[in-house]
C-alpha cells in the first residue's frame, strides 16, 4: 500500500501540520518507506485473534464522583501565549 | 573531589551515612562535573541552585539520622517528566518555554525520598527515535570515543560542529531515546538518571553506553505527567551504573497513582533485597527467533557466554519459540504512531508552548505544528493518522493490534510453561556514529529496536545489562525479559550477569 501526494496533503490536514508544496515528496516517498515496511503484517494469520484493548489485565478503575480539584485558573492559563480575562485567546474561528 | 562522582549510588548512599562527606559536597562535586561537560549536550537544562538547596535540606536530616531512601543523591532527570516549575521541553521546540504548574508522579516519589535534581536530560523529541538525533537541542555525544580517536581529537569535533551549527560526525549516539540520561550515567555527571522506554529508549541506550537500564511491566510506575508518546506503551525506569544502583531508583520511581488509571495496585517489592537472590532453579529462556539472518558474530558469541554465565550459577538454560518475534517491529511502527498522532494532536499553540500566528485558528495549528515538530515527529504524527483514518483503519491499526495478541500470547505461553526469564541480545550493533543514518530510510534507525520492542508491545519488565565489549572496544548488552511484575528475577539475573561480565569500565574523562 503507498500514499500519492494527493493523500499525503490529505493526511497532513487531517494531523494540522502546515506541509509546504516543496516538501510534499519527499514526505511522500517517507511515509511509502514506512508503510512498505509495515506491509509484512499482512502475512500474520489474525483469523479469530482478539485485538489487544489492555496490555495488562486490568480493568478500567473509576473513582468517586466527586471534585478534588479546581479554582486555580490561573495556573491553568500560566503557560499561554496569549489569555485575557481566563481566556485563552486565538484567532477567530472561520466557519 | 572528582573522587566522589566515580561512586556507585549505593556506594554513595553508604558514604553519606557514615558521614564521609556530605550531600553537600557530594552535589557540589556534581555540579561542577555537569558544567565542565557541556561538550557531550547531554544536560538542556541545569539545575545547581535548586539542587544546592535540596543539599543543604538533605544534610539537616542527615544530621538528625533522618534519611530517606535516596537522601542527598544526586540524580538527572530525562526532560520527558513535568517537574514543577522547572522547563520541560520533551526534546521539542513546540513546548517552548512550557513550565509545568506540577510534579510528574515518578519525579514527586524521588522528591519525596530525598533525592537531589541535578538538571533536565536531553532525549529524542517526544521520545521519537532511538539515537537522540531527533532532539530540537541538537545531538547528545556519547561518552565512548570511536576506536583511535583521543581527547584533541573528539573535542576540536564538537567545537568546530557546533560553530559551522553541524553535527559532530565521527562522533557516537548514546542511543535513544533516553540519549542523554545514557550518556549522563555513563559519564558520570548523576548518580543515576530517569527515563522512559516505548520501544527500547532505556535498553537500547543503556545497552550503546555499558550501563544498566530497566523498563519495568507496564503499570509498575505511573505515568502522569510523564509527556505522552505512545499511551500502552510507554513506561518510565532507571538507568544507572550498576545492577543494584537500577534497584534501588526503581524502588522509589514505582508504585500505583490514582491519577494514572493504567498504574497497577501492585505494592512496590524491595527490589534492592532481590539483587542478590541469585538464580538457582530458574529457567532461561533462549528463543530462536531473536537470532536473525546478518546478526553480528560477536554479538551471537556475547548471548551464548551469556547464557553460560547463568547455566553456571544454577540456572537451567530452554531453547524456546516465540514465533511472533518478526512482527513486533512492524506493528510497533503502527500502533505506536497512531497512539502519537492523538497525543500530539494537544500541542495546538493555543494553552501552552509555541505558536506561529494564522489567518485563522486552523492556519495557526498548522503553523504552529509545521514549525514546532521536528522531521520524525511529523512523520510518525501522519502515519498514525493516516492508520486510524477511515477506510484504513481495519488494515492497519485492527491488524497490528491483533498480532499484538499473538505477541503477547508467545510470552504466555513460555512463562506458562515454566520459563522464568528469556535471554536475548539487546542490540543488534554497538554505538554508530552521529549522522551516520542521516541520509538512509527511516527504517534504518527503527531496526535498532528490533530486539527491543516486542517487550513493549507484551507489557513485560525488561532489563539491559552491559555484558561485553566488541571489537572496537564499544559496549554491548544482553537484554532479560521477565513475567509481568517480576523486576525481581530480572535484577537477580542481572546481577548474575554483571557479576559474570565484571563492572564496565567507563570512559576516562575526554570531554572536560
Amino acid at each position: 500500500m503507498s500514499v500519492d501526494t494527493k493523500t499525503v496533503k490529505r493526511v497532513a490536514h487531517l494531523a494540522r501540520i502546515a506541509l509546504p508544496e516543496a516538501e510534499v515528496e519527499r514526505m511522500q516517498v517517507e511515509l511509502n518507506a514506512i508503510l512498505g515496511f509495515v506491509e509484512q503484517l499482512a502475512k500474520v494469520d489474525v483469523e479469530g485473534v482478539e485485538p489487544m484493548t489492555s496490555v495488562t489485565p486490568m480493568r478500567l478503575k473509576q473513582r468517586a464522583d466527586v471534585v478534588t480539584e479546581g479554582d486555580m485558573a490561573d495556573a491553568v492559563l500560566a503557560n499561554a501565549p496569549i489569555s485575557d480575562d481566563h481566556y485563552f485567546v486565538v484567532p477567530k474561528v472561520v466557519e | 573531589m572528582t573522587e566522589l562522582i566515580e561512586l556507585s549510588l549505593a556506594e554513595a548512599r553508604d558514604g553519606l551515612e557514615a558521614k564521609r562527606f556530605s550531600a553537600s559536597e557530594l552535589t557540589r562535586a556534581h555540579v561542577a562535573a555537569v558544567e565542565r561537560a557541556r561538550l557531550l549536550n547531554a544536560y538542556v537544562l541545569e539545575t545547581p541552585e535548586k539542587a544546592m538547596q535540596q543539599a543543604s535540606y538533605s544534610d539537616a536530616r542527615l544530621r538528625r539520622g533522618e534519611a530517606r531512601p535516596l537522601e542527598g543523591l544526586p540524580i538527572g532527570v530525562k526532560d520527558l517528566f513535568c517537574t514543577k516549575g522547572v522547563r520541560t521541553t520533551a526534546g521539542s521546540a513546540i513546548l517552548g518555554d512550557f513550565k509545568p504548574d506540577y510534579e510528574s508522579t515518578v519525579t514527586s516519589h524521588l522528591w519525596r525520598d530525598g533525592a537531589i535534581m541535578l538538571g533536565k536530560l536531553n532525549c529524542d523529541e517526544f521520545a521519537m527515535g532511538s539515537s537522540n538525533e531527533t532532539s530540537a537541542f541538537g545531538p547528545v555525544v556519547s561518552p565512548w570515543l570511536p576506536p583511535n580517536w583521543d581527547r584533541a581529537r573528539a573535542r576540536s569535533t564538537i567545537i568546530k560542529a557546533t560553530a559551522e551549527r553541524e553535527v559532530p560526525q565521527g562522533l557516537l549516539v548514546p542511543g535513544g531515546s533516553s540519549g542523554g540520561s545514557a550518556a549522563a550515567v555513563a559519564a558520570r555527571l548523576c548518580l543515576a538518571a530517569t527515563a522512559t522506554d516505548t520501544g527500547g529508549s532505556i535498553r537500547q541506550p543503556a545497552a550503546f553506553t555499558g550501563t544498566v537500564g530497566m523498563k519495568p511491566t507496564y503499570g509498575r510506575c505511573s505515568r502522569f505527567g510523564t509527556v505522552a508518546f505512545a499511551s500502552s506503551l510507554d513506561q518510565a525506569g532507571p538507568i544507572a551504573r550498576s545492577v543494584r544502583d537500577c534497584a534501588i531508583l526503581l524502588g522509589s520511581m514505582a508504585g500505583p497513582d490514582p491519577r494514572d488509571s493504567t498504574s497497577a495496585e501492585i505494592p512496590v517489592p524491595d527490589f534492592e533485597t532481590a539483587v542478590s537472590r541469585g538464580v538457582k532453579g530458574l529457567k532461561i529462556g533462549i528463543p530462536k527467533e531473536y537470532r536473525m539472518d546478518g546478526m553480528s558474530g560477536e554479538i551471537e558469541k556475547l548471548w551464548a557466554e551469556g547464557g553460560r554465565w547463568l547455566a553456571q550459577a544454577g540456572a537451567e538454560l530452554v531453547d524456546i519459540s516465540l514465533p511472533h518475534t518478526a512482527y513486533a517491529l512492524p506493528a510497533y511502527y503502527i500502533v505506536a504512531p497512531a497512539e502519537a498522532s492523538s497525543n500530539l494532536a494537544r500541542y495546538d499553540g493555543v494553552r501552552y508552548g509555541l505558536r506561529v500566528e494564522g489567518r485563522d485558528v486552523i492556519e495557526m495549528y498548522e503553523n504552529t505544528r509545521a514549525a514546532g515538530f521536528g522531521r520524525e515527529v511529523k512523520r510518525r504524527v501522519m502515519i498514525g493518522a493516516y492508520v486510524l483514518s477511515a477506510g484504513y483503519f481495519d488494515a492497519y491499526y485492527l491488524r497490528a493490534q491483533k498480532t499484538r495478541t499473538l505477541i503477547k500470547r508467545d510470552f504466555e505461553n513460555v512463562f506458562a510453561a515454566g520459563i522464568d526469564a528469556v535471554l536475548t541480545p539487546a542490540t543488534p550493533t554497538a554505538a554508530f556514529g552521529i549522522g551516520e543514518k542521516a541520509s538512509a530510510s527511516p527504517i534504518e534507525m527503527y531496526l535498532n529496536d528490533v530486539f527491543t520492542v516486542t517487550v513493549n508491545m507484551a507489557g513485560l519488565p525488561g532489563i539491559s545489562v552491559p555484558a561485553g565489549l566488541d571489537a572496537k572496544g564499544l559496549p554491548l548488552g544482553l537484554q532479560l525479559i521477565g513475567r509481568p511484575f517480576d523486576e525481581e528475577t530480572l535484577f537477580a539475573a542481572g546481577q548474575v550477569i554483571e557479576d559474570a561480565a565484571g563492572r564496565m569500565v567507563l570512559p576516562k574523562v575526554w570531554w572536560e
